[in-house]
């Protein structure tokens, strides 16, 4: 499809569209809007100097986690203010959730733990990360997998970024029992949405200097579903041309993962496939511990640990990897433009993770979160500009 | 002479001159298909198991009523049998007809996708000590191909869960962990998104684990199973899924022990049809060129020896291959040699007749 007969169809759908979704826009004037504003968006408001940010710490290891991101970043000065919005996963209400989505519609940023979705409770409890993700828009999930110095692993050398649509696909969470014993379950692709990703995708694979994009799908059987995702990211591929494209089916992804994983440079895919694909690369450099997630949408960022897990196994016993949420802080302090402190606590961070004895359980370590923590704040004390002696 | 009664029971006090012989239906296929097969045949001559082989051709024709099937004599030599080998079939992309392999799965209501999955010794991954098994649901879940277009640019595909057929995989699952002394069973699912679909599959899988009480049950998120099996495979032992989940895992795990090229796999179908196939493709660059390895269909054919209750033939035959890559004297391209596929092959049975 040419980009004119798509700003026609986008412009027949603007009136049908329009009145149900006011969030839902055309391809076309989707670019254009993109393209304005990507280099510009001023980063979020400041009062006094200061940033507030939501802070979800969720169940598991999230609260723990939580504190120690403030612990950190009080000890390094930064200014960032977190106000605590706590969601109770065990009731049936929705209020909870419903604050936290204010709090970050006002704050424009969070960093939240992942809230334990209790799948005993009836199916009209959805999830709560879920609901955040769809009601705020955070469209895109961009996890970056790279193998660090100090963390062995069966693989070397890897570096993938992993595109993940997050508001569609298989977690659209449209399911009906029309006969019992019969459920059907929607899975919903949208030209919209797909054109959205791939432009995030390759707009990202430019500013980064990424030379290759992989769309992941499984058009051969889903010819309709992910034939439009597939078909989608070949429009917007042929707008970059330095990039080069091509496509590969998800069992065969994971085979080639698993085997030469140093193949892969950005990845781009819906939203299931994304979730298993993540966890593999994330499993490829290291585990859970050590991978940060963000969920960027138009106007909201969240970011969270790469692999979403509550850790409920190992919550309060100080022996949690604080790597992950402690990177994804720097993330956050990235898109506050607060590059110095990024980098610095960043810095902090990768050489404590390349000393062994400092390594945490699901490194194979014996170390607790509390050292970890304590080792970057040294690091930080270390290399930071040193007071000078009144 | 004294026949042996059932065929699961060869060597009965020194009756064993008189195995039953039992015939097997034989699919060769395309492209290596049919070097593969007469490789595994050569094998099984040399083991002297009791297996009759029928060759047929599973080409699809149209039926009376336009619908498209496979031909009759295929049909009734499965029936007959109830055992099939198959190698790999092409599906051509305009010839109207749809993909052999679903065709195969509809005519026989082949409901289970079995992966056993162990590391090969001598064929080095970076993963060693893999030993799992993968159960997918093959008939619904996700690959149902019931898709809409809503509206120009809104497509809905629907994954379809239902009660029965989960009953049957996960009874399916815990029979043969039972049968093969297995010790757990994991259901993957994501049942914290997708509520009532997964949730439905996950209580059915609950209630046959009553059942079972000598196995251990688990359940686990997909993204969970797929983290830790990159990290630590051995964690693993039966796992059940859906189909989409399944297909997606069963290749991850095919990956960890080297490839499709060495991944047995077996389909059991309702009425008692079991199809034991290698999943790689047909290679029309090399057929014909005795350049084909035949680990994939060797080691399907002793999943099926296993399945039809002989034991010692299957293990014999699978000793005999693993010794042959561990050696690493005779290996095909794919593995890291040079050889031919019937100098391969020619070192198995020699194997073979000096393990007798």
């Amino acid at each position: 499809m040419t980009a004119r007969s798509v700003r026609s169809l986008s412009g027949a759908l603007k009136p049908l569209f329009s009145n149900r979704c006011p969030g839902v826009y055309g391809a076309a004037s989707c670019n254009q809007r993109q393209k304005s504003t990507y280099t510009t968006i001023p980063p979020p408001a400041r009062y006094g100097g200061r940033h507030t940010v939501t802070l979800i710490p969720g169940d598991g290891i999230g609260p723990e986690l939580g504190n120690h991101v403030r612990e950190l970043f009080r000890f390094c000065c930064v200014p960032v203010d977190f106000e605590v919005v706590n969601v109770d996963s065990s009731v049936a209400s929705e209020d909870d959730i419903n604050n936290a989505i204010m709090a970050i519609r006002r704050n424009g940023v969070a960093l939240k733990g992942n809230i334990e979705t209790n799948h005993n409770l009836p199916p009209s409890y959805k999830s709560r990360n879920n609901l955040l993700r769809t009601t705020l828009d955070l469209y895109a999930n961009v996890m970056h997998c790279q193998s660090l110095p100090g963390v062995r692993t069966r693989h070397r050398n890897i570096d993938i970024m992993i595109i993940r649509e997050n508001t569609e696909g298989e977690y659209s969470s449209l399911e009906h029992e029309n006969v019992p014993g019969v459920v059907e379950c929607l899975k919903i692709i949208t030209k919209t949405k797909s054109l959205r990703i791939a432009d995030y995708a390759f707009r990202t694979a430019r500013a980064k200097g990424r030379r290759r994009v992989t769309a992941v799908h499984k058009a051969n059987i889903m010819k309709l579903g992910d034939g439009l995702f597939l078909e989608c990211c070949k429009e917007v591929a042929s707008g970059y041309p330095e990039i080069t494209f091509d496509s590969m089916i998800v069992d065969n992804t994971t085979m080639q993962l698993v085997s030469r994983p140093q193949q892969f440079d950005l990845m781009v895919m819906p939203n299931l496939y994304g979730n298993v694909v993540s966890n593999v690369c994330a499993g490829l450099v290291g585990g859970p511990g050590l991978v940060p997630g963000a969920n960027y949408g138009e106007d909201y960022a969240v970011f969270e640990t790469g692999t979403r897990n509550t850790g409920k196994s190992i919550a309060n016993r100080n022996t949690a990897n604080p790597t992950a949420m402690l990177l994804a802080s720097c993330l956050l302090l990235d898109h506050l433009k607060l590059h110095a402190y990024a980098s610095m606590i960043r810095r902090a961070i990768l050489s404590t993770v390349s000393e062994t004895r400092l390594h945490t359980a699901d490194l194979g370590g014996q170390g607790s979160t509390s050292e970890v923590v304590q080792s970057i704040m040294n690091a930080v004390q270390s290399t930071g500009p040193q007071t000078l002696s009144i | 002479c004294h026949a042996v009664e059932s065929a699961a029971a060869p060597c009965i006090n020194g009756w064993e001159e008189f195995p039953r012989m039992q015939t097997v239906t034989l699919i060769p296929g395309d492209g290596i298909g049919p070097e593969i097969s007469s490789a595994v045949m050569k094998i099984f001559e040399t083991a002297k198991a009791p297996i009759r082989w029928e060759e047929r051709n599973v080409t699809a024709i149209k039926g009376p009523g336009g619908r498209w099937m496979i031909p009759p004599d295929a049909k009734e030599s499965m029936d007959k049998s109830k055992i099939g080998l198959k190698g790999p079939l092409k599906t051509p992309i305009a010839a109207g007809h749809p993909s052999m392999n679903l065709l195969l799965r509809k005519t026989f209501d082949l409901y289970a996708n079995v992966r056993p999955c162990i590391s090969i010794e001598g064929y080095k991954t970076p993963y060693t000590d893999v030993n799992l098994v993968t159960i997918r649901e093959n008939t619904e879940g996700e690959y149902s191909g019931i898709e809409h277009v809503i509206v120009d640019g809104v497509v809905q595909s629907i994954k379809l869960i239902t009660e029965d057929a989960s009953r049957r995989i996960a009874e399916y699952a815990f029979e043969y962990a039972r049968n093969n002394q297995r010790n757990s069973v994991t259901a993957v699912h994501k049942a914290n998104i997708m509520r009532m679909s997964d949730g439905l599959f996950l209580r059915k899988c609950r209630e046959v684990a009553e059942n079972y009480k000598d196995i251990k049950f688990t359940e686990m998120y997909l993204d969970t199973v797929c983290l830790n099996m990159v990290q630590d495979p051995t964690q693993f032992d039966v796992l059940v899924m859906p189909n989409l989940y399944g297909d997606i895992l069963s290749d991850l795990c095919a990956g960890l022990i080297g490839g499709l090229g060495v991944t047995p796999s077996g389909n059991i179908g309702a009425n008692g049809v079991a199809i034991f196939e290698s999943v790689h493709g047909t290679a029309p660059d090399i057929a014909g060129l005795d350049l084909a390895n035949p680990t994939a269909l060797l080691l399907s054919a002793v999943m099926m020896l296993r399945h039809m209750g002989l034991h010692d033939y299957g293990n014999k035959i699978q000793t005999a291959c693993f010794d042959t890559i561990r050696d690493k004297k005779v290996l095909t391209k794919d593995l890291g040699g040079n050889s031919k596929c019937s100098e391969f092959t020619a070192d198995i049975c020699r194997r073979i007749q000096d393990l007798d």
